[in-house]
């Protein structure tokens, strides 16, 4: 005889991403475990590892200008040790004033995969939402902080800056991309005056359409405010 | 200030401040690189640690690092020294002071060691531990005593307690019973079962305590549980009438640090009090918990000392430790790895931080612990974390944090699993905390040879615990 009692452990894994129950070998993880812990760091590691390709984020983007920039880090490892190289363009940079309305940065940061991945459909997305908007040529940024943005959208002379940064790797999401908005861009900008759109990754963050649209709002409240960060809402992502 | 020189192969070296002197005496590290205080060759950095040698312990009494006239942390360091307990010391170099202690260490005089907590200062304790190599700090670690205590005690010899960090996205009630089940069985939580809360808020904090309160009062397990809000929620928390055992709190080792963190002196001391008031302690009295960070003040820009010059982090972690031990926690941690690679570029630095801020925080009187974590960006991997956590549980230390499988799905960090701390417990021969031990017994969760056992899912006591957890 015997009776089946539900594993009380399904309900429970069922609850959580954390990784409950692996079970033991002595004292240790068993090896399957072990296994997939380390891909999902490796995964992890090779994104922030990753060189930005250049040449295949230009084939994905399709036609149109493009310039390249790098910041002040001279490798990654500089880049990861000096926060403050990142936000600074590399002596001798030279971008074109065009005076257009909008600047945009496709910045490699703590991913290069995710503008590998992501970038290309992100912009497309947002280039239809932008009418009435000039945009300058993108511009492509190796070793590149946020804040590097401030230093591109003052040189291009633009009004506002759109960053399209990796984000920090997480065990499960190494493909994560973020959107920083600023108005009026110019070095000294803090964080708080920024607006950020976070973990666009289709199908398992956000979409390219959602995340294009509520940069869109932003800017459209940006321009009509005179100022990004705080005092700005993205009154378009609330519900109804 | 007082120039302070060396010469070094042939020609003078000089430090024009006690700020820059003990920046450039600290062993390597990003952060100081960062903030432009590190020494600029190994060299310079050896003549540096050749000055402090010389530099009587009484020094930092006189000479300020961040001035007392405007920061509350020197004020508290200075106005709470205790002369009596400094006075076997007194007379000593920092080099002289080093000596001691690693022959004080070397002939088990624990009650010597443990008995200067309150006649140092943590600018003398930074000091000396930057003449210090990893083994030093901790063969004097281990003997730097701390005992604590609230249900359960932490700090005795030979134990080893953990934080069980049952965290979760959203602060599910379900997924955060599902980690805190997993960690019990795996024998964690002795030290505190501490969720970071998802959102900020007395709502969320409250629902989350009385959670946690349930479980711990259900199985009578002798912990205690915090939710790590900013204390101005706990507070409101207690207003609340809600269950507190422990008032946390990051701290910095600067005012502006500590205003970064949106806290005072004033607001801390009336938490306390009113964690102290509830009487929720079996066994001892200390209601507060704290955690604090290399790179916390420099990446709050509040990291200038004495002539608008940059304090070396290491330094200033100490300081934090004075706020801390000031309102006498039953558990303070460092979480050595967290803040990222331009701070703590790689596992060997991270490692040497890690000892550092034991090493220091014991010989001022803390409860030490240590998360062991790492981030992706930094060079740091499981390796790495696994010899700290071995010299850590050499070292002494009080306790580690622990997560479900390494993996913080909710703050996004690799910190240890639950099976490292039974790893470090079997490998150095350490136990888990005494009252917490035999309530592991008790639950029939502890074999015959102390070890905690491997349970199949279905054994009576897991499913013990997890029928009443999804009833």
């Amino acid at each position: 005889m015997s009776t089946v009692e539900p594993d009380p452990w399904a309900v429970l894994r069922g609850a959580t991403r954390a990784r409950v129950a692996l079970g033991r070998a002595g004292d240790g993880l068993p090896t399957t475990r072990e296994l997939e812990f380390r891909l999902a760091h490796a995964v992890a590691r090779d994104a922030v590892h990753t060189a930005l390709d250049p040449a295949a984020v230009r084939a994905a983007l399709g036609d149109g200008d493009v310039v390249e920039v790098r910041s002040a880090a001279a490798d990654r490892a500089e880049y990861l040790q000096r926060p403050d190289l990142g936000r600074r363009l590399a002596e001798g940079t030279e971008l074109p004033a065009t005076g257009d309305d909008l600047g945009i940065v496709l910045a490699d940061g703590l991913s290069p995969r995710a503008v590998h991945d992501h970038a290309p459909g992100l912009v497309a997305a947002l280039r239809e939402r932008l009418d009435g908007w000039s945009v300058a040529p993108l511009v492509l940024a190796h070793q590149a902080r946020v804040g590097l943005g401030d230093a591109i959208g003052a040189a291009l002379g633009v009004r506002a800056v759109v960053v399209l940064i990796g984000e920090r790797p997480g065990l499960s999401s190494a493909d994560s991309l973020g959107a920083y908005l600023t108005w009026e861009p110019r070095p000294g900008r803090v964080d708080a005056e920024r607006n950020c759109v976070s973990n666009v990754r289709p199908p398992h963050g956000l979409g390219y359409d959602q995340a294009a649209r509520t940069v869109a709002s932003l800017l459209a409240g940006a321009r009509e405010l005179g100022a990004s960060g705080v005092a700005l809402k993205d009154e378009a992502a609330l519900p109804g | 200030m007082t120039i302070r020189r060396t010469t070094l192969g042939g020609h003078t070296v000089e430090f024009p401040s006690l700020v820059e002197l003990m920046a450039k005496a600290t062993p390597a590290r990003s952060g100081d690189v960062l903030a432009g205080c590190a020494a600029e060759s190994a060299a310079e950095r050896v003549a540096a640690q050749t000055v402090l040698a010389d530099l009587p312990l009484a020094t930092f009494l006189e000479e300020q690092v961040v001035g007392y006239e405007e920061d509350d942390v020197t004020r508290l360091i200075l106005d709470t020294h205790d002369a009596a307990a400094f006075a076997p010391v007194a007379s000593l170099t920092v080099g002289e002071f080093r000596d001691r202690l690693l022959a004080w260490a070397a002939e088990g005089d624990e009650p010597a060691i443990s008995a200067l907590a309150p006649g140092l200062t943590p600018e003398m304790v930074a000091a000396t531990s930057k003449l210090m190599r990893n083994a030093d700090l901790i063969a004097v670690g281990r003997r730097a005593r701390v005992v604590t205590g609230l249900r359960s005690t932490i700090g005795l010899p030979g134990r080893l307690a953990s934080r069980l960090q049952p965290n979760h996205p959203t602060d599910d009630p379900l997924g955060v019973t599902a980690s805190v089940l997993d960690g019990l069985l795996h024998g964690s939580g002795d030290a505190v079962i501490g969720i970071n809360p998802a959102t900020d808020s007395p709502a969320q904090t409250i629902a989350l305590l009385e959670l946690l309160d349930a479980v711990i009062s259900r199985y009578g397990i002798p912990t205690q549980s915090c939710v790590l809000a900013h204390v101005t929620t706990t507070l409101r928390a207690l207003e609340k009438g809600a269950p507190v055992d422990l008032v946390f709190q990051s701290v910095g080792g600067t005012q502006g640090a500590n205003r970064g963190f949106g806290v005072t002196l004033d607001l801390l001391a009336e938490a306390r009090a009113g964690a102290l008031e509830l009487g929720r302690g079996t066994v001892g009295r200390n209601v507060t918990y704290f955690e604090t960070g290399q790179g916390s003040a420099l990446s709050a820009g509040a990291h200038l000392g004495v002539g608008g010059r940059p304090v070396d982090q290491q330094t200033l972690e100490c300081r934090a430790y004075a706020v801390a031990r000031h309102f006498e926690p039953l558990l303070v941690n460092t979480v050595v790895g967290f803040i990222g690679p331009e701070y703590l570029y790689d596992g060997k630095q991270v490692a040497r931080a890690g000892l550092e801020d034991h090493f220091c925080g014991k010989l001022l009187g803390l409860p030490m612990g240590v998360d062991v974590c790492y981030t992706n960006h930094a060079e740091v991997d499981a390796d790495d974390t696994d010899a700290l956590m071995l010299l850590l549980g050499a070292a002494g230390c009080s306790f580690v944090i622990a997560v479900p499988g390494s993996d913080d799905v909710m703050l996004h960090y690799q910190s240890l699993s639950f099976s490292d701390v039974l790893t470090t417990r079997q490998v150095l021969g350490l136990r888990p905390a005494p009252e917490f031990e035999a309530w592991l017994a008790r639950m029939d969760l502890l074999g015959d040879d102390g070890r905690v056992r491997e349970l199949a899912p279905d054994a009576p006591a897991a499913r013990a615990l997890l029928a009443a957890a999804t009833s």
